[in-house]
């Protein structure tokens, strides 16, 4: 019954854009405007739509779906699956807040999931602060030549995948890594600090992670801005920082948001700097859902999980958009 | 001093910090994998080895997750550089509003964590091919993990060739309409042509994302292996030189690529001067004849 409602869905969707899009050429008066089979040849036109409804459905909107399904029944063994024990349920979701064995609060997944946002958070406006000057430079005051191998700079460690990124600081982070061999030789440390279980490991692993995905949108909103506009703050007398406040910043409001957005989004469902850097005690919520699919193999309730974090992130990103008063739409350009 | 050094001094200073940030412990990486001690340590240096690079060649699991790495990626490839196309010309033709419908429904993989991505492909697919009966064809690693990376590289390739087409001159179309070509004429001869720079480089990153990706793959790779499930499974378990020598290769071949782009990109800026400034001489020709024909 649930599966029907999942296929039901994207079919009143597409529904609701052909209206739209025959309301609004209805509406638009252009001489000129031709049908899109017309336009492109019917045969091209149709491998296009079919290109295009293949991904949107089968890759994008029914996966979603499902998943959003799966997590409200309840964990059954493929053989019962359609069976007359598969009801819906919201069992998964209460197994969030009360632990389903013995009824207490579930405080160990409620802290992992507000860790991993309060973290994510953090993360994202250390990446800011890190960032906002180099992409300052690049797009005002370096020259073309070196604003190009700055960038080459910038996108070649990108290259080595992110475990192998991970992997290269817990080399200088280990108990018998570079910066605790330094620290014990300069005499600051007698012994080696726990960089790992401290969790200083996970918040540079994911800020480090995500450096470039900061300074692109950042670059590319600072670099439109015209130089005069600077210039005449200066000659008014603001001081620099008033020219970053009420000049650069709101000008390149987009690109902040992008930037911060998509950080954000990435260290909250970021596997691997929890995975390999994190200490044995920290609880990271993707790996809880990692673990509910390969250790407890309870896809629901991982369903659940999943879900959970994606509405928060989305609440969350929604939330401050309207705060700053950016569009959605400007944030992804 | 006067204060403009210090400023600069202080700029100096702060992307020297950066990019030691940003590049020094891939230093400290690389120098391990030449390193002899078994756990991977830059200092004190005991003796150069290229013996972790042996061993890196004779990981089964790995050479055998390379090999599916390199076919999901090119898979997709195949998948996402069409699918990007498509949508990037359905999206330049349909109009504002169902625009922006359209817009969020295609975009919205970018923003979606991998790990959720992942997931849902596996039980879409699992319940899917059940009831289709395709099982066999379809529940794979392979195949699942190109679906499930597609979902979100089609939307990268998608904002890369959208950028191009939209500089795109209607004018060219219309002129091609008028001496007689038919529309699928036009996208063979003039819009696929002048994409290609974005085709190009939506298959490069496609390939790049999709050969990284750990966070979907992780999860819809099932029961196989590609390249970086292998190497995270490593991590886990410790610490070898082998996995530093690895990353050597890799960065090897990331500056090698640098370097060629850095080049190619030099050389078609002195192509496309000369190819102005024979404009310009082309013009002036013109010019001149068209001012003398008349006398």
């Amino acid at each position: 019954m649930s599966r029907l409602l999942v296929y039901l869905i994207p079919f009143l969707v597409i529904a609701i854009f052909m209206a739209m899009a025959r309301y609004e050429r209805r509406f638009a008066h252009d001489p000129t405007h031709r049908g899109f089979f017309e336009r492109n040849g019917t045969v091209l036109g149709i491998v296009f739509i079919a290109l295009v409804a293949f991904w949107t459905l089968f890759l994008v909107v029914l996966p979603y779906l499902y998943m959003v399904q799966e997590s409200f029944h309840p964990k059954l063994v493929a053989a019962d699956r359609g069976g007359p024990k598969d009801l819906l349920t919201l069992e998964q979701y209460r197994s969030f807040f009360i632990q389903p064995s013995d009824g207490s609060v579930n405080g160990t997944h409620i802290w992992a999931f507000g860790f991993s946002l309060v973290v994510s958070a953090a993360v994202t406006s250390l990446n800011f602060a890190i960032c906002y000057p180099l992409a300052y430079y690049m797009a005002q005051a370096g020259s073309v030549q070196k604003v190009r191998l700055l960038m080459l700079g910038l996108i070649v460690p990108y290259w080595v995948n992110e475990i192998l990124r991970a992997f290269s600081l817990r080399l200088m982070l280990a108990s018998k890594g570079l910066i605790n061999q330094i620290l014990m030789g300069l005499g600051i440390t007698d012994g080696p600090v726990d960089f790992l279980g401290n969790n200083v490991g996970l918040y540079v692993g994911l800020s480090y992670a995500y450096l470039l995905v900061m300074v692109f949108p950042l670059y590319n909103a600072v670099e439109s801005l015209d130089k005069n506009q600077i210039e005449a703050a200066r000659d008014l007398g603001a001081p620099w920082w008033r020219i970053h406040k009420d000049v650069v910043m709101p000008y390149a409001k987009p690109g902040i948001a992008s930037g911060c957005t998509m950080v954000f989004m990435l260290s909250a469902g970021s596997l691997a700097a929890p995975q390999f850097l994190g200490g044995p005690k920290t609880l990271w919520f993707t790996s809880i859902v990692y673990d509910f699919f390969f250790q407890a193999f309870n896809w629901p309730r991982g369903a659940a999980y999943a879900f959970l974090l994606l509405a928060a992130c989305i609440a969350l990103v929604m939330l401050m958009l309207r705060l700053f008063k950016v569009s959605l739409g400007e944030t992804i350009k | 001093m006067s204060s403009q050094t210090i400023i600069k001094m202080m700029i100096g200073f702060y992307i020297c910090l950066f990019f030691g940030y940003l590049f020094g412990p891939l230093v400290v990486m690389s120098i391990t994998a030449f390193n002899t001690p078994s756990y991977p340590a830059a200092y004190p240096f005991e003796g150069f080895t290229l013996g972790w690079f042996v061993k890196l060649w004779n990981h089964r699991a790995m050479m055998e997750g390379l090999v599916n790495s390199i076919i999901i990626g090119i898979g997709v490839i195949c998948v996402s550089v069409p699918v990007g196309l498509a949508a990037s010309i359905v999206m330049n033709q349909i109009y504002h509003r169902a625009r922006s419908l359209y817009y969020l429904v295609t975009v919205s993989p970018v923003l979606t964590p991998g790990v959720i991505i992942g997931i849902s492909t596996v039980i879409f697919w699992r319940d899917f091919s059940e009831m289709t009966g395709t099982r066999p064809i379809l529940y794979k690693g392979i195949v699942l993990a190109i679906f499930g990376q597609s979902s979100f590289i089609a939307a990268y390739c998608l904002l890369i060739i959208m950028a191009r087409l939209q500089r795109f001159d209607r004018a060219q179309e219309e002129a091609a309409l008028d001496l007689g070509a038919s529309y699928p004429q036009v996208f063979w001869h003039i819009l696929l042509p002048f994409l290609r720079p974005a085709l190009i480089s939506a298959s490069v990153i496609a390939f790049l994302s999709s050969f990284e990706n750990y966070n979907t793959t992780t999860f819809a790779i099932l029961a196989d292996k590609t390249l970086v499930t292998v190497l995270a499974g490593e991590v886990r378990q410790g610490t070898t030189p082998a996995l530093s020598a690895l990353a050597v290769i890799i960065i090897g071949i990331s500056l090698a690529g640098a370097i060629a782009y850095e080049v190619m990109k030099r050389h078609e800026e002195r192509q496309s001067a000369k190819n102005a400034m024979q404009a310009k001489i082309a013009e002036q020709a013109d010019l001149a004849h068209a001012v003398v024909a008349p006398a």
